[in-house]
């Protein structure tokens, strides 16, 4: 049924079509309105068969959420930025001990300085986690990939995060297409477990791996993956034909075929480009646009499929690896080893930063005159850089950086004198 | 005919199993049909009080719910004996998931069971003092707070024994340990620290908190069976000597249990939402030194220039909670 | 594409406003956007909120840097944040105050404008009588929908109902009423 809601809300609809059994949530911008949402739905008998938990950090989150899956319930939780960094711990225990726990992750940057806006390097934090990550482009992606979440997850034996963008999704009014309960129940089956916690059957989980097989062990979580990487086309296609859209799978490719110039980017900042790539092609030049929407599994083959034509690619990101430059670049320069073509990093967007139409132009014409550096910071003030580096180069007790930026550029609120 | 009154003491564990009682008042230990919960095979150190406290507890909990038991269980040195890879010596289904998360994983259990309906199996955390009163404060805090239906064990060994007998918030004053050592001016854990966490837990006014002590095994059993009677957030803090990280002879673990009940130093006592229903009266009270005299962990305090003013300070200790609680038996 | 920005304060329901006539474009079986400028939430901040109407899918997620329209919400805003940014001679403005745009001191800008495409409505006072409360955002959209055209007052009563409800959704559905017919006179 077509509605016209927030992104949160959507998603909260469409995590109780799952029929979660356990929802465990801990407050942090941008996430709120979602488990807001969950918790009513809870609380007032919309949702039944639910318990509602609310936890009191993070890291319990997690772990309840632990507890809750290996005892053999759907579990469901949510977070963002510093919250994911306080669980990582117990995010990389999921993994390992295999539980198809779901959680949506709503992008955000992670401090010092603390920001809540978004950006994409709290998912990225936890990409070596063993965990599932997803990306969706737009609220509808967003809230399909939910219920593509549980059936991969559940499928694997390993968990999952679906990572939209905090604020430009999450708190963003647009159409969605809800789908019905019937649907998602024709999609997503009760939950089996490989392993559960039962009386009835006495197991341990959770014991000490040593040198003589911890390797294999980790080996198999790799495996896994791997063959998520079959599963998310099938299921992607399987998502088509019963709700009729084509949500989730590895990559989304946008005009690529004759594409002189490939733009790689994910999440919500896609769509600005395909009214930038569309705006390009209207005066002639060959440009398109690759959506990753798996992140992990990283799709090396199938993003090397797209791009091995194309003269260059630039990879817009949303986050950064600091001393090195882009993390998904880093990525998609892999899966193009061997190949002659040009590679650009352009990390956007930090903390919310707006990526806009107008630089995108300005940016994607001096890609196709090569002209870019081969890393880059989009709207980047240099002035301001270059204010700081000076600062700290007369004194010693040069301050707080953030402070003195944001004193610089005139943020009424910073300054004391 | 002059009638002359006759009291039988029960004279602890040297008399379990005990024949003089009927079948159904024995000690569940006592019983061939014992589910042996943590079952022989594991790794723990000779006379370790943990593996007899976690076998007494589970045991009991087993008796009491007919065999309905999941337990959550920390890092620690529980965790680490009892599932060398690849065995396991639980006869239950157990996890562990982290260090600090115990309570919230046994609380996200709890939280399936009722979610499916599974009224008859009940859930038990385990974790010792270090996972519980420090690194998984929080976690337990939040179980408290919320009244989960999760039984919450504590074996206090007084330190981080696992990875090398480090001091935690548990750790009594003037003890040594590796990062309080036994040297300078003031040696040994520091005086005026320290979380009571049986206090806490009342202060939390959950259904039920209780301490035991492993020499005193029907009382633990009774504990036990008592707190799998109720529903809610509960609480058992189980005294548990560690010969190894103490400096103590593997034979005197059940003796060192008694005796820090006897000086009064650890009481053993009941609660009900934050009121204490119940304390174990000391019959003959012992001076604490008999108590820290055979622990290498104190032994700074003894020799040729006995520290008599921490001793001292370390009776003061046993008397206030001797009187906070009322420990001594009336003299009749 | 029409692309309208609406400038407020922290508790003068702005983010409400764009979302409502976000919600009034679909009822009209259009594609629309709506979303806030994310600053600190507290009341009395200047908030700016954004609402893009499109009659195919609106895939930009950029700041509205050239509206086609601006709501103002709060007049005391016009000569402390830049408004005004952004909008072509062809704009629509809407400002919520019992003054003129003279009164006002924007005589001068105004000059450049459309001048039927200038309203000024009253809204806070609209709602404190048919609702109670000084919050002016639905019965500005009512104004708007009467200059502009690009929804109807009936879609913005549908708006209203998905929002509100009981004597909150009425008194604001005869505010927006109010509004509209003060702003078509």
């Amino acid at each position: 049924m077509l509605k016209q809601t927030e992104g949160s809300q959507a998603v909260a609809e469409a995590v109780g079509l799952c029929r979660p059994e356990v929802i465990c949530a801990y407050p942090i911008s941008p996430q709120t309105h979602i488990v807001e949402g969950l918790g009513k739905m809870v609380k007032s008998g919309e949702l039944q068969r639910c318990e509602f938990i609310n936890v009191e950090s993070e890291f319990a989150a997690m772990s309840v959420s632990i507890g809750a899956s290996a005892a053999g319930a759907r579990s469901y939780t949510a977070t963002a930025s510093q919250g994911l960094l306080f669980m990582a711990e117990a995010v990389y225990n999921a993994s390992g001990l295999g539980l198809p726990i779901v959680m949506t992750v709503a992008n955000r940057a992670i401090g010092a300085p603390i920001n809540i806006w978004n950006d994409h390097s709290d998912s990225l934090s936890m990409r070596d986690s063993g965990w599932i990550q997803l990306f969706a482009e737009t609220n509808q992606e967003a809230l399909d990939l939910h219920i593509l979440a549980f059936r991969l997850a559940e499928e694997l034996s390993l968990p999952a995060m679906v990572c939209m963008d905090g604020f430009i999704l999450t708190h963003a009014y647009e159409r969605v297409d809800m789908p019905t309960q019937a649907q998602v129940d024709a999609y997503l089956p009760a939950y089996e477990p490989r392993q559960v916690l039962d009386p009835g059957q006495p197991i341990s989980i959770g014991a000490m791996v040593g040198p003589e097989a911890f390797m294999e062990v980790r080996y198999l979580a790799h495996a896994k993956q791997l063959q998520a990487l079959e599963l998310i086309p099938i299921l992607a296609t399987e998502f088509q034909g019963v709700f009729g859209r084509n949500s989730g799978g590895l990559v989304h490719p946008y005009r690529t075929a004759d594409a002189e110039t490939i733009v790689v980017a994910m999440g919500s900042v896609l769509g600005t480009i395909k009214d930038v790539i569309d705006e390009m092609r209207d005066d002639g030049v060959r440009i398109g646009a690759l959506g990753i929407c798996s992140f992990r599994p990283s799709p090396l083959a199938a993003i090397r499929d797209v791009l091995k034509s194309a003269k260059r690619v630039v990879v817009l990101e949303k986050s950064l690896a600091v001393g090195l430059g882009g993390i998904l670049s880093t990525d998609v320069r892999m899966a193009l080893s061997g190949l002659q073509l040009h590679g650009y990093t352009v990390v956007a967007g930090l903390g919310g930063r707006s990526i806009l139409k107008s630089s995108l132009h300005e940016l994607l014409r001096k890609a196709g005159d090569d002209a870019l550096q081969p890393i880059s910071f989009l709207d980047l003030n240099w002035d301001v850089v270059n204010r700081v580096l000076e600062r700290e180069r007369c004194s010693r007790r040069s301050g707080p950086i953030a402070e003195n930026i944001l004193r610089d550029i005139g943020v009424v609120a910073a300054s004391i004198a | 005919m002059d009638t002359q009154p006759i009291k039988f003491y029960q004279t602890g564990t040297f008399t379990v199993g005990n024949r003089l009682l009927g079948e159904d008042q024995r000690a569940v230990q006592a019983n061939m049909q014992r589910t042996n919960s943590l079952n022989s095979g594991h790794r723990a150190c000779q006379g370790c009080g943990e593996a007899l406290g976690a076998r007494y507890a589970i045991d009991a909990a087993m008796r009491a719910t007919n065999n309905q038991v999941i337990a959550a269980n920390a890092t620690g040195c529980l965790e680490v004996f009892s599932t060398p890879y690849p065995e396991t010596s639980w006869q239950i289904p157990w996890i562990h998931s982290l260090f600090g998360n115990t309570a919230a994983v046994a609380a996200g259990i709890a939280a399936a069971l009722k979610v499916k309906g599974r009224s008859d199996v009940r859930v038990i955390a385990q974790g010792g003092d270090g996972g519980t009163t420090d690194i998984g404060f929080g976690c337990l805090s939040g179980m408290f707070e919320r009244n989960d239906d999760v039984l919450y064990i504590c074996y206090d060994n007084e330190a981080y024994m696992n990875t090398g007998v480090q001091r935690s918030s548990a750790t009594p004053p003037a003890a040594r340990t590796a990062t309080t050592m036994a040297v300078g001016e003031h040696p040994g854990n520091a005086f005026g620290q320290g979380k009571n966490l049986p206090q806490i837990a009342m202060a939390h006014n959950i259904p039920y908190v209780a301490t035991a002590s492993v020499a005193y095994l029907r009382d633990l059993e009774y504990k036990v069976t008592k707190a799998m009677s109720l529903h809610g957030a509960r609480y058992i803090h189980i005294f548990v000597p560690c010969p190894l990280g103490w400096g103590a002879a593997s034979e005197d673990t059940i003796k060192l249990a008694r005796l820090v009940v006897e000086s009064g130093l650890f009481p053993l006592f009941e609660a009900e939402h934050g009121e204490v229903t119940g304390v174990y009266k000391i019959r003959k009270p012992v001076p604490v030194e008999e108590y820290l005299k055979p622990q290498r962990r104190f032994a700074h305090l003894f020799g040729n220039a006995p520290a008599t003013k921490t001793i001292a300070q370390l009776q003061a200790a046993a008397d206030r909670n001797i009187r906070r609680f009322g420990l001594l038996a009336e003299v009749i | 594409m029409f692309q309208v920005r609406i400038h407020g304060r922290g508790g003068q329901g702005v983010v409400t406003a764009a979302e409502m006539l976000s919600i009034a474009a679909f009822l009209e079986q259009r594609y629309s956007q709506a979303f806030p400028s994310f600053g600190s939430e507290r009341m009395g901040a200047p908030v700016v909120a954004y609402c893009r109407i499109d009659d195919k899918e609106i895939r930009l997620r950029e700041p509205i840097i050239k509206p086609d329209a601006l709501i103002i919400q709060d007049p005391t805003l016009l000569h402390q944040v830049d408004v005004f940014a952004g909008l072509g001679p062809d704009g629509y403005i809407l400002i919520n105050t019992n003054r003129s745009f003279v009164e006002l001191g924007l005589g001068e800008f105004a000059s450049g404008l459309r001048v039927e495409r200038l309203r000024t409505v009253a809204a806070t006072e609209l709602a404190l009588k048919h609702v109670g409360r000084p919050v002016p955002n639905a019965a500005l959209l009512g104004g708007f929908a009467a200059v502009s055209g690009v929804i109807s007052l009936a879609a913005v009563v549908g708006a209203i109902n998905d929002k509100f409800s009981g004597k909150v959704a009425q008194g604001n559905i005869a505010a927006a009423t109010a509004a509209y017919e003060a702003a078509h006179a």
